[in-house]
């Protein structure tokens, strides 16, 4: 018990770190099973990044559609990139955290086409921001937002209606 | 993040429409701090990592609220769409951040 109380801090780092590492590594594994499969399904919604229309004097129906996300790493990645700080180089750990972000932030983008009826999205753009503490012990927090045009047909009245 | 009839778009143009007029550039923004409580059990979940749903819908309030200030003005000059919007996120403090949207107000045919 005296060994315990003694090493408390370490026993507590060590819990953590094992705690981060196992924990994580499955919420990783789970998210990007997760992500793949939604991918495949939100195939069928196309995402540009180009300014104009293809016809731009077709008319369409117009509306921002955005996708947003925070993400924080786990404490062995935090860990890892601290050390990784050191010798500088890849930081891998939280390559794969910002990849997830990114690609989350863009399936609810689609998904926000999806419920508007539109399977195309244009001029799509990416940000990303550290919405967390910062360097001063807060959670480290990064937040990843798609925005884009989404286009879909629209009920024009002059437009013959189309034989379905 | 539809408004009260005003068009929103990040495009430079509606297809098949006319712009008859530009009215300049309108914008919204918001200055949004996190909850103490919330941070706390963010700070719990920072242990495996993952989202933190309380925050990405505390930035989706805020940039809900920066577009609706943003249709506010264009009413107030008389546009019916948005166009070329844009979304800044700046963290200003630890634990704050200001959200700006902005594009350029026009009218259309």
């Amino acid at each position: 018990m005296q060994l315990v109380l003694e090493y408390f801090e370490l026993i507590l780092f060590v819990v953590l770190l094992a705690l981060g590492y196992s924990v994580g590594r499955v919420r990783e594994k789970r998210h990007y099973q997760s992500i793949r499969r939604r991918e495949a399904e939100l195939a069928g919604v196309l995402a540009f990044g180009i300014r104009f229309p293809p016809d731009p004097n077709a008319p369409r129906e117009c509306v921002l559609v955005t996708g947003s996300v925070v993400v924080s790493s786990d404490y062995f990645k935090q860990f890892v990139a601290g050390l990784r700080t050191l010798i500088g180089g890849r930081m891998a750990a939280y390559e794969t955290l910002l990849d997830r972000a990114r690609r989350e932030a863009m399936l609810r983008m689609k998904a926000d086409a999806v419920r508007h009826g539109a399977s195309l999205i244009l001029n799509v753009k990416f940000e990303s921001t550290n919405v967390g503490g910062g360097m001063r012990g807060g959670v480290p927090a990064m937040e990843v937002f798609a925005y884009g045009t989404a286009l879909k047909p629209a009920p024009a009245p002059r437009e013959a209606p189309r034989a379905a | 993040m539809a408004g009260p009839n005003i068009l929103v778009s990040n495009l430079e143009l509606v297809p098949g429409r006319r712009v008859k007029a530009h009215l300049g550039v309108v914008q919204g923004s918001t200055v949004r701090a996190k909850h103490a409580g919330k941070d706390i059990l963010a700070g719990l979940k920072n242990i495996v990592g993952g989202e933190l749903k309380a925050y990405t819908e505390l930035m989706q309030e805020a940039r809900e609220e920066a577009v609706q200030r943003m249709l506010a003005q264009a009413a107030s000059v008389g546009a019916n769409a948005v166009l070329n919007v844009r979304f800044a996120t700046t963290s200003i403090t630890a634990g704050a951040a200001e959200i700006l949207a902005y594009g350029t107000a026009v009218v259309l045919e």
